[in-house]
């Protein structure tokens, strides 16, 4: 008998935004109910998948029962129960603020896009096929596309033509990468791939380095890591920041793809790849966050500012992945945790800014004080606190797993230098920021109106801001058992036996 | 047959991604779907070129070529397919609301709004 709980947090949403386009397009209340049901249904059940993965079994959900790898398999461990588990949570909040902030009544569609979107990262996180993954990324591809320029206006649309662009490039490669792997292996179910690959004649390595080559490039883009990230701060500070918050998650799926396709099927102790990707991974991963950490100093508007940090955050992540050791894994989770809750925080309430400094918008340069000034100050002072990794919210904590997991790594001086010299520099692009929007703001210009009155509603939107800080704030005090729940993880991700043996029973599970 | 398919392959990518890195949306649009034209091919070959054999089984067959990729193609040509259609609209889009088709973000003017 199959859990089939496995599966509904692709099916639920999938079912909910057919019957918003289908039955419910003009009728704002009632697609805000049921978003906001199934979303929370899909937290409810994402916690409730984190309870069966916990026991540190792998449980297998073969789509029409075929087996693997004849047919299509979900795979719940724990890396992927987390995932979906933060998913669920990030989408919830941003949810609330955008109902909160009403940003879902300027464009039809949103809400049936945001399940869409929903639907699409949480089944590439539980997808245990590699061409899964690729419909998996294009459905959620399809549907940030449709958020992204949610709203319309000529900037924000000729970004997204961009984006969309670059994402059709990214999406090619996927499938050369993905036909590349399945001529020389002849299987694309990710524990076969393993197998497979393992067991290689030796004249076919070579076109498979370039299968792997391809793939890691794919995932890249999609992690924004150097020198692919290009993308990023033109589309997030053009995305709507509501929006912007929820797309913090998609970095992630380029990271959580790299993590469970480099330990599984390419680990650094396989005759074909060797070490050859965690080589390359870490001094680009230094040098994203270099990048970012310049980008933060230099930017000359707030989205900008905050799209920078986000590459940073990305760079630190991957420094943590590039060990490809269980102390360096279990860091990059955390610091994943933290850096998709500091994004959002930061993107949320780059929007609350936004609306209310009227023509000035997110530029940095003085204007009149925003409406409920205090309080956003201190949401950005919190926020930014966590992104640059000052004590005593989780971004500190994170920053100090990443370091103590690189003491031992042969560029350990370079990495600590890089990381303790990007915080510095981010330190000072985000209080030069801070104190450009909230410390010095400009005499009210007589012949303008008024900046508009706050909707009755805003509560509901701070509320969702102060959620996301309550949630970093939970993750520092708790970082003890979050650590240790992470350690369980990263050891079940190098123990590849189980996984294979779960997914392939015939095989036996030997390697 | 190799050296056939494998050179309409190599030429549509050349050509694709050139396309893909010109300044105007509507040579950029045919140039993904030029690469989308390319991969749909490669695909199809990676399970091996063969002529007048049966993807399924029947009883008259003695040898089968892999169904797998046709699938996997099929799948791809209706993703691709979509995509195109929705950059298309995009480009129009992007062009209509601000008089240019060119692809690159201009640094943004300083009196614009992002709202």
């Amino acid at each position: 008998m199959m859990n089939h709980w496995i599966i509904a947090p692709i099916v639920l949403p999938a079912f909910v935004a057919a019957a918003m386009v289908l039955w419910m397009r003009h009728d704002i209340v009632l697609q805000r109910v049921f978003s906001l049901g199934a979303t929370s249904a899909a937290f409810a059940i994402a916690l409730l998948l984190m309870v069966f993965a916990s026991d540190g079994g792998i449980e297998v959900y073969r789509l029409g029962d075929w087996p693997a790898p004849f047919g299509i398999v979900l795979v719940l461990d724990r890396l992927s129960a987390l995932m979906v588990l933060l998913t669920a949570l990030l989408a919830l909040i941003v949810l609330l603020y955008v109902i909160g902030s009403g940003w879902d009544r300027r464009g039809p569609h949103f809400h049936a896009l945001f399940q869409f979107q929903i639907m699409g990262i949480s089944g590439a996180f539980l997808t245990g096929d590699a061409f899964n993954l690729f419909v998996f990324f294009e459905v959620m591809l399809i549907a940030s596309y449709g958020l992204m320029i949610h709203a319309g206006g000529g900037q924000r649309i000729r970004a997204g033509v961009q984006y969309v662009v670059l994402n059709l490039a990214g999406s090619t490669l996927f499938l050369f990468a993905l036909g590349t792997l399945y001529g020389v292996a002849g299987t694309l179910n990710m524990a076969d791939l393993a197998l497979k690959v393992a067991s290689l004649p030796a004249g076919d390595q070579a076109l498979l380095r370039v299968g792997a080559t391809l793939l890691i490039l794919v995932f890249a883009i999609k992690a924004a890591l150097v020198p692919l990230q290009f993308w990023l701060p033109g589309t997030y500070a053009n995305a709507p920041g509501p929006v912007a918050a929820l797309f913090a998650i998609m970095t992630k799926v380029g990271a959580y793809a790299i993590i469970r396709m480099f330990t599984l099927v390419f680990p650094t102790d396989s005759a074909v790849t060797g070490s050859m990707f965690a080589d390359v991974l870490m001094p680009l991963a230094l040098i994203t966050l270099g990048i970012g950490a310049i980008g933060v100093l230099g930017a000359d508007r707030l989205g900008r500012l905050i799209a920078f940090a986000v590459i940073a955050s990305m760079g630190t992540l991957f420094v943590a992945v590039a060990l490809f050791t269980p102390a360096g894994i279990t860091a990059a989770l955390y610091y994943l945790a933290h850096s998709t809750f500091a994004g959002a925080a930061l993107f949320l309430i780059l929007d609350l800014v936004r609306e209310r400094r009227g023509r000035a918008g997110d530029r940095l340069r003085a204007a009149p004080p925003l409406e409920q000034h205090g309080l956003i100050a201190a949401f950005f002072f919190a926020a930014a606190v966590a992104m640059v990794g000052m004590p005593p919210l989780s971004g500190f904590i994170g920053k100090l797993l990443v370091l103590d997991a690189t003491r031992a790594a042969p560029m350990a001086v370079a990495i600590w230098a890089t990381i303790l010299i990007a915080s510095l520099v981010m330190l000072v692009g985000f209080a030069r920021a801070g104190s450009v929007v909230f410390w010095k703001p400009a005499p009210p210009p007589k012949d303008m109106e008024p900046a508009r009155a706050p909707a009755p509603s805003d509560a509901l939107a701070l509320g969702a801001v102060g959620a996301v800080l309550a949630i970093m704030v939970a993750l520092t005090v708790f970082a003890g058992p979050v650590n240790t729940y992470m350690t369980g993880i990263s050891a079940q991700l190098f123990d590849t036996a189980p996984y294979i043996a779960a997914v392939l029973p015939s095989s036996g599970g030997v390697q | 047959m190799e050296a056939l398919v494998a050179t309409a392959v190599g030429v549509m990518t050349a050509v694709g991604v050139f396309l893909i890195l010109r300044l105007r949306t509507f040579p950029v649009v045919l140039g993904t779907l030029l690469l989308s034209y390319a991969v749909n091919l490669f695909l199809f070959a990676t399970g091996r070129l063969y002529i007048d054999r049966a993807p399924i089984f029947t009883e008259a067959a003695r040898a089968y070529t892999d169904p797998l990729p046709q699938a996997l193609v099929l799948t791809a040509i209706v993703i691709s397919f979509g995509m195109t259609a929705v950059v298309v609209l995009l480009a129009l889009g992007a062009y209509l609301d601000t008089g240019t088709d060119r692809i690159d973000l201009a640094r943004q003017d300083d009196d614009e709004d992002v709202t």
